[in-house]
């Protein structure tokens, strides 16, 4: 069976508040990625919308979508696993092309938060985990990551200013990405004496709603042929897992398995290790998620994240640069939209058009991206 | 013959400060709440134990439970302190989430009286029934 390959790429830019409905702020992410890779609608064999719902209201987006986009009567179909849906999407895309089943399928993901306030986002994001036995007491997502942050710095006695520099770190690379919500440039001493939130979590260690949309379309090697795809990224390992969604079920606080499984997984189906990585994108939903990430991903050992960010390794010109978009923390966090702006930026990385962000010479990218408390692992290899 | 309406049971209703469920095959465990007991449930086929309480087991797919009381002291794992908390919830601001290690299981929910400065990952705290102010029940996490 031949290769599949992501063959166009785009995104909204994320903001506080889209002046539009959502469908508007899906196209605005179609139309960079159709014409991304030159194609038309009728080149579209299937779509699949990846969002998570009660943010607006509308049921079943996909169908809203597909017409909008001038995508029916093609099938379509709506694909959630919270925050990485559209990895999710990426995943699904994957499969429907390398069965043969369809030969170009587009994923669309979007978010649009502002439709509803802050604490009831909280809420709604809370309820993205347990409702019958945690809501009832008041949880909401920065304190379960929280909780992983407590468990974190106690076991393994890093400190809050290791955390505060990956958010120095993602302030940085956000003031250069002309698609982030959030361009401002922050330094240590911000961090670390912004208000608290959650402790030890306060507001700069945590990512802001925002409303956005992302596209990626996959296709198979023939495609990639009959489109003149001038510089496809091919999809090398796709890996996923889940965790038990109460905190009671984990068995590990200092870390996500989810992202430890579904890492394994896309680096064996890669044939490729963490250290073959030249660029990621990890989910950077707050500090403390990246510098898990380093150690879930293989990219440190267990409790030696805090070296990784203290050297500037995750920096451009370091071992393993991550994030250098921004991140969640900078570009803002439109939940559905989320996994594919990601996936936009290594592709972006490998086709080496990442503009001021650019990591030299890559050739091979990794996206990371969880869904609730590392309720969802998703871990996608790609390379040029 | 008229069929006699069956009253719908919603015991679940008043567990936490909001509930988000009404009802459950294990309402009883607010029953127990309310006896001052914290209750999860042990597979009487496998023996497998479940907290929070489970109808079903999914190890060997029986549904045949029985009641076991979470008693004496757990070791704390992991906390938080909520400044900000979602909607519903922004009038117990501030307060602590946490979890707590039984060693078979674990347990998820709130610190009660113990003050957040004194809270140390590895000390040992009771899980203890809860009455709120709203007349809702729940647990929390005391000084054994």
């Amino acid at each position: 069976m031949g290769k599949v390959a992501i063959i166009g790429v785009g995104q909204s830019a994320f903001t506080r508040s889209y002046p539009g409905s959502i469908r508007e702020l899906a196209f605005e992410a179609f139309k960079e990625a159709m014409s991304d890779a030159k194609i038309q609608g009728k080149d579209v064999d299937a779509s699949v919308v990846c969002s998570s719902p009660e943010y607006d209201k509308q049921r079943s987006p996909a169908g809203v979508m597909a017409e909008y986009l001038g995508l029916t009567p093609g099938p379509t179909f709506y694909a959630e696993t919270l925050c990485s849906s559209s990895s999710t999407g990426l995943k699904l895309a994957y499969s429907l092309v390398k069965s043969g089943l369809h030969d170009c399928v587009l994923v669309l993901g979007f978010q649009k938060m502002s439709e509803i306030t802050s604490a009831e986002s909280q809420e709604r994001m809370g309820r993205g985990a347990d409702i019958q036995w945690e809501s009832p007491f008041g949880t909401m997502m920065p304190a379960y990551y929280a909780m992983y942050a407590r468990a974190y710095l106690d076991h393994y006695g890093a400190t809050e200013e290791d955390l505060a520099l990956i958010r120095v770190k993602a302030a940085h690379y956000g003031a250069l990405n002309p698609k982030a919500g959030f361009k401002k440039v922050v330094d240590l001493p911000t961090c670390l004496t912004a208000d608290p939130v959650a402790n030890p979590l306060k507001v700069f260690d945590c990512c802001a709603n925002a409303d956005g949309s992302s596209c990626f379309i996959v296709a198979s090697e023939q495609r990639v042929k009959d489109f003149g795809i001038k510089k496809p990224v091919w999809v090398l390992g796709v890996g996923a897992a889940s965790a038990p969604v109460n905190m009671a079920g984990r068995d590990l606080f200092t870390g996500l398995k989810v992202a430890q499984l579904a890492s394994q997984e896309a680096y064996k189906m890669a044939g490729i290790g963490p250290k073959q990585v030249d660029v990621a994108e990890v989910h950077d939903c707050f500090t403390i998620a990246e510098m898990m990430a380093y150690e879930n991903l293989g990219f440190a050992a267990p409790g030696q994240g805090r070296e990784l960010i203290r050297a500037k390794e995750t920096y451009i010109g370091g071992s393993i640069p991550v994030n250098v978009d921004g991140g969640l923390l900078s570009k803002g966090h439109p939940i559905g939209a989320t996994g594919g702006s990601q996936i936009r930026t290594i592709v972006l990385q490998l086709r080496d058009e990442a503009g001021e962000m650019q990591v030299k010479d890559p050739q091979i990218g990794l996206v990371h991206n969880i869904g609730g408390v590392g309720l969802y692992g998703n871990v996608s290899i790609l390379g040029r | 013959m008229a069929k006699e309406k069956k009253e719908a049971d919603l015991r679940f209703n008043r567990f936490g400060t909001v509930a988000f469920t009404a009802t459950t095959k294990v309402n009883d465990f607010i029953d127990y709440l309310e006896k001052g007991e914290v209750r999860g449930t042990k597979c009487k086929q496998c023996g497998m134990v479940f907290f929070p309480p489970r109808a079903d087991c999914h190890a060997c797919l029986s549904s045949d439970m029985e009641w076991f009381p979470v008693s004496g002291k757990g070791k704390l794992i992991t906390f938080s302190q909520l400044m900000y908390a979602p909607v519903g919830f922004t009038q117990d601001v501030p307060y602590v989430i946490a979890v707590l290690d039984y060693g078979d299981y674990k347990v998820f929910g709130r610190v009660g009286d113990v003050p957040f400065a004194e809270l140390k990952v590895g000390m040992e705290l009771a899980t203890q029934a809860n009455r709120l102010d709203n007349g809702q029940i729940n647990y929390v996490f005391n000084r054994p």
